[in-house]
């Protein structure tokens, strides 16, 4: 068994800064990651990275526009701790030598981005997310800080306690991807969760094959809330082939998007009249697809967005990526043509629910980055704040793992007297309720395991019993087929525009996927490297994952942020200023909501959103 | 063993081998139990389905990939299989394993991740040329494409090659920023000039796919030299103005020990299969002279 003061799950952003920051605090820390570090998705991300750093903007208009972008569902002491950290963070990135764009004085330069009323995204070219991951991995490296790369976390070390809430996390299950070894690995202090999104319940998404929303899944079996979940963005500009993700630079910097007549819809057709294509996401998204459904799309599938009029010099200055992307992914020479685009599956809003210190509603357990929901994006992100959510809250995350005093949070987790609970969902089928879903609960209150090494050993027996089992069935179902008809159907039915028939097909779709599920086998015998039973483990993850936001988008009958539903064309703020919770319970899920905050050091009045 | 082919969208079929690969020893005894019925599946299988090999046609390409797996009895000996995947247009090279594998074998492994040329983990040896998965279009090759793992590396599986040397070489160069001073208050930057910034911008690109060293002749003779891509991280780091000049001529040593830069024979191979278009040939030519004018100041 490997034993460390703080364990970070998970190598992306949130996760290297974790582990840096509790470095910093004194605390003996490791990196679990099923990725090399410098693999991890946030090296994808491009736009940049939101931070009051200038004369003329300050914390308060970045809080209001994270509010106001939210469409009123984030909550104010998380969203004002974002933007009053950020400077100092992103500073902090530069002072650890991260090639950021530079202005002619030297300091580091920022653009427009969509739903913000300043210009503070602060970038690295179009590659902001790779030098920032990179750079991170750096001081990891300096700081000599252990790194276990290639392992699979597959199961968290929780007690068995009846109630979650007095539930302890001692450590996880890791499982070496390269030579197949189980073992486990304890935490004295705190694990950290910092796993990343989901994007692989789609099938069009701008999201790595690695992002399987592993975190969110093991903690919610552990009995942790997964909050908001219903909440997925889908980004207005990836490319239609592959799902590949064109900036949001691109219209920061002035790209315009056309319809098939060439027309400037997001003004034509009134979508954002005061800033076109520099709406927010949700926006755009939608009408996006409203040109392609009612005839003006080009080739029935995408629109145009186009950047030539730029200029070549400014172009490669500022988006010279994007041509590569558009060259090597679509065959596009976006300098001679207008590259193709089409919404997709972006980012996860929800997540495990924690308070503004990373922790969740079981003690030492932590989560951090797009798994986690400290609630900053509530039902819509705005482009750039997921960057600064990850040093942010990974930072805090670190340090109050390691021991350090950060304070009472103002965000309540768990269940508390201000919940409440759903009577009962009219869904067309029980949702979770089938057998190994259960068993591989990781606490069920029936054995009494407290003691840490007990816990953590109890779990790795578990673990081993489920691989085992997976290894030597012979037959039955493979993964691949399953993920198929599991993403075919979310992006069928809980995508940018969602109706009560087609969530309830979806949760339909879920279940029989689950059930089938039961009967999965893993083809490949081998203990070394085995892919095959490693996306076999990641789907059940999405299974869960897939049940929660469909869920969460059948309960909320409202049109709010990225949620839009057909039958319901409102903001009902009267009813739905609150979170949607699922936990859990003893093999099925339960939906209960706790209410937003919307009074922080500022107040925060719903206005009506207007682009 | 048995080759698969694609019959129509969704029905795949096993195929009798070619000849190549019908010359592999015969299999041994099965270990475990679930070994052993898999190995009985597969015979029935193979008996039930047994069919002529079918040739490549217009909708469809073949490939050729590399397997071997040293811990699973027919796969000890390595061997090519072939795979017959539709085409489709924009598909890249990742595009076509993650078919073939989801639906022919899902027993056949690499690494991917991001599938846009930015995690650096899908390098593979392909027509002969070190590319990244991703990023290759399957139209701008010759069929049938032949993938292999990158060469001069240990395989551990398959497509999957061992990267602890590459990330040592890596981790060796003192991959770290160490500025002479640091503002003290922390939300006063450091600033770096526009010039400074394109100067090291592109060597800021590597994403540590390992491509460059593994076609880097002199790296495959000799195990210690630092090779391509740790070079280029130590040349981000010396000219960046921001670390001192202390700091530079500490780097600089670094570069000019045995296996260091002068063992770099310019031969530009690192630079050709480089998939972000590093000129990495070039840095380590600057690294040399920057070192050599050093030992010049010393004298
Ligand atoms: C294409 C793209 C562009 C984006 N651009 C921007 C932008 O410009 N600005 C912005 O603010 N945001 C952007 N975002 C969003 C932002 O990049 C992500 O939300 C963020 O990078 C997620 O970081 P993370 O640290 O939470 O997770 P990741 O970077 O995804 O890291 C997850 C880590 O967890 C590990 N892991 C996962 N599961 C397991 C497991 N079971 N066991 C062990 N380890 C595991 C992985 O190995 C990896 O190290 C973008 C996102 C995408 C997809
Ligand atoms: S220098 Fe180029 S080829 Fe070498 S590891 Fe970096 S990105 Fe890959
Ligand atoms: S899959 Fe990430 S570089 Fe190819």
């Amino acid at each position: 068994m490997h034993e460390h003061d703080v364990l970070v799950v998970g190598a992306g952003g949130a996760g290297l800064r974790a582990a840096i920051a509790a470095h910093e605090e004194g605390a003996d820390v490791a990196l679990v990651t099923k990725l090399h570090p410098v693999r991890s998705h946030t090296g994808a991300a491009e736009g940049g990275i939101n931070a009051a750093l200038r004369d003329g903007d300050d914390w308060e208009l970045h809080a209001y526009d994270t509010m106001k972008g939210s469409d009123y569902l984030g909550d104010a002491p998380a969203i004002e701790t974002l933007a009053q950290d950020s400077p100092k963070e992103t500073v902090q990135l530069e002072h650890w030598g991260m090639p950021f764009s530079r202005e002619d004085d030297g300091r580091v330069s920022q653009r427009p981005f969509g739903g913000l009323s300043f210009p503070r995204t602060t970038y690295a070219g179009a590659e902001t997310g790779h030098h920032l991951l990179h750079t991170m991995y750096e001081q990891v490296v300096k700081r000599g800080i252990k790194v276990y790369d290639e392992w699979y976390v597959s199961r968290l070390a929780v007690t068995d306690h009846d109630d979650p809430e007095e539930r302890e996390c001692h450590g996880v299950v890791g499982y070496d991807i390269k030579t197949g070894q189980i073992q486990g690995f304890k935490a004295r202090n705190g694990v950290i969760l910092a796993t990343g999104g989901l994007g692989q319940v789609y099938d069009h998404t701008t999201n790595a094959v690695a992002n399987t929303g592993d975190g969110a899944a093991m903690a919610y079996r552990a009995g942790v809330p997964l909050e908001d979940m219903e909440f997925i963005q889908f980004h207005p500009t990836t490319l239609p082939s592959t799902g590949v993700l064109i900036s949001e630079g691109v219209r920061g910097e002035g790209g315009i998007l056309y319809n098939n007549e060439g027309e400037r819809f997001m003004f034509e057709y009134g979508y954002a009249n005061n800033d076109g294509e520099l709406a927010s996401r949700d926006v755009v998204a939608r009408a996006e697809l409203t040109e392609v459904n009612n005839g003006r799309g080009v080739e029935d599938e995408y629109v145009h967005l186009d950047m030539r009029h730029l200029g070549e010099e400014r172009i490669t200055d500022r988006l010279e990526n994007i041509l590569h992307l558009a060259r090597d992914f679509e065959g596009v020479d976006a300098l001679e043509e207008p590259m193709p685009v089409k919404p997709g599956q972006h980012y996860a809003m929800g997540g495990v629910e924690t308070d503004e210190n990373g922790e969740t509603c079981i003690s030492g357990l932590y989560a951090a980055g797009e798994c986690a929901c400290v609630s900053v994006h509530g039902s819509n992100r705005l482009g750039g704040n997921a960057l600064p959510e990850l040093i942010v809250f990974g930072a805090r995350a670190g340090r109050h793992a390691a021991g350090t005093d950060l304070g009472e949070a103002e965000i309540s987790t768990g269940e508390t007297e201000e919940t409440e609970f759903e009577d009962g969902l009219d869904t067309p089928v029980e949702p979770g309720a089938v057998a190994t879903s259960d068993e591989d609960a990781v606490a069920d209150g029936g054995t009494a395991i407290t003691s840490p090494d007990e816990t953590v050993r109890h779990a790795v027996e578990n673990e081993r019993t489920r691989v085992d089992h997976l290894l030597e069935k012979d037959e039955g179902v493979q993964q691949a087929e399953l993920r198929e008809k599991l993403q075919k159907s979310m992006t069928e039915n809980v995508n940018v525009f969602r109706n009560e028939e087609g969530l309830k097909q979806a949760l339909e779709d879920i279940r029989e996927v689950r059930e089938r599920y039961e009967d999965v086998y893993v083809n490949d015998p081998s203990r070394t490297f085995n892919t095959d039973l490693i996306h076999t483990i990641e789907m059940q993850n999405l299974l869960d994952l897939a049940e929660s936001i469909t869920l969460g988008a059948l309960a909320r009958d409202e049109f709010r942020g990225a949620h839009w539903r057909q039958e319901h064309q409102e903001r009902k703020d009267d009813e739905w200023l609150k979170h949607t919770l699922l936990s859990w319970n003893e093999g099925t899920p339960k939906l209960w909501y706790k209410p937003t905050i919307l009074d922080g050091e500022k107040e925060y009045e719903p206005k009506e959103r207007s682009y | 063993m048995s080759t698969q082919i694609e019959e129509s969208e969704t029905e795949a079929q096993e195929q009798e081998a070619e000849a190549e690969e019908a010359e592999l020893p015969a299999e041994q005894e099965p270990q475990t139990p679930g070994d052993r019925r898999r190995a009985e599946k597969r015979e029935r299988r193979e008996q039930e389905t047994a069919s002529e090999p079918v040739a490549e046609t217009d909708d469809t390409f073949k490939m050729k990939v590399f397997r071997y797996d040293p811990e699973v009895e027919g796969k000890m000996e390595p061997r090519f299989d072939d795979f017959y995947v539709p085409k489709k247009k924009g598909m890249t090279v990742l595009d076509a394993l993650i078919y073939a594998r989801d639906r022919f074998d899902t027993t056949l492994t690499f690494r991917h991740s991001c599938r846009q040329a930015v995690c650096g983990s899908d390098a593979l040896f392909i027509n002969g040329r070190q590319r990244l998965g991703c990023q290759t279009q399957i139209s701008d090759l010759d069929t049938p494409v032949r993938i292999e793992p990158l060469p001069h590396q240990d395989v551990v599986k398959d497509l999957v090659v061992d990267m602890e040397h590459f990330y040592d070489q890596m981790e060796a160069v003192e991959p770290f920023f160490q500025p002479d001073e640091t503002p003290g208050d922390e939300l006063e930057e450091q600033r770096q000039s526009r010039e400074n910034r394109e100067k090291v911008k592109m060597s800021t690109r590597c994403i540590w796919c390992g491509a460059c060293m593994s076609s880097c002749n002199v790296a495959a003779g000799d195990n210690q030299y630092l090779g391509p891509a740790a070079i280029n991280k130590a040349y981000r780091f010396a000219m960046d103005e921001r670390e001192g000049e202390n700091m530079k001529e500490h780097r600089l040593n670094v570069m000019d020990q045995e296996h260091g830069v002068w063992r770099c024979q310019t031969q530009f191979s690192c630079t050709n299969v480089c998939p972000k278009d590093i000129p990495l040939t070039e840095h380590i030519q600057e690294l040399k002279r920057e070192a050599v004018k050093q030992n010049l100041k010393f004298w």
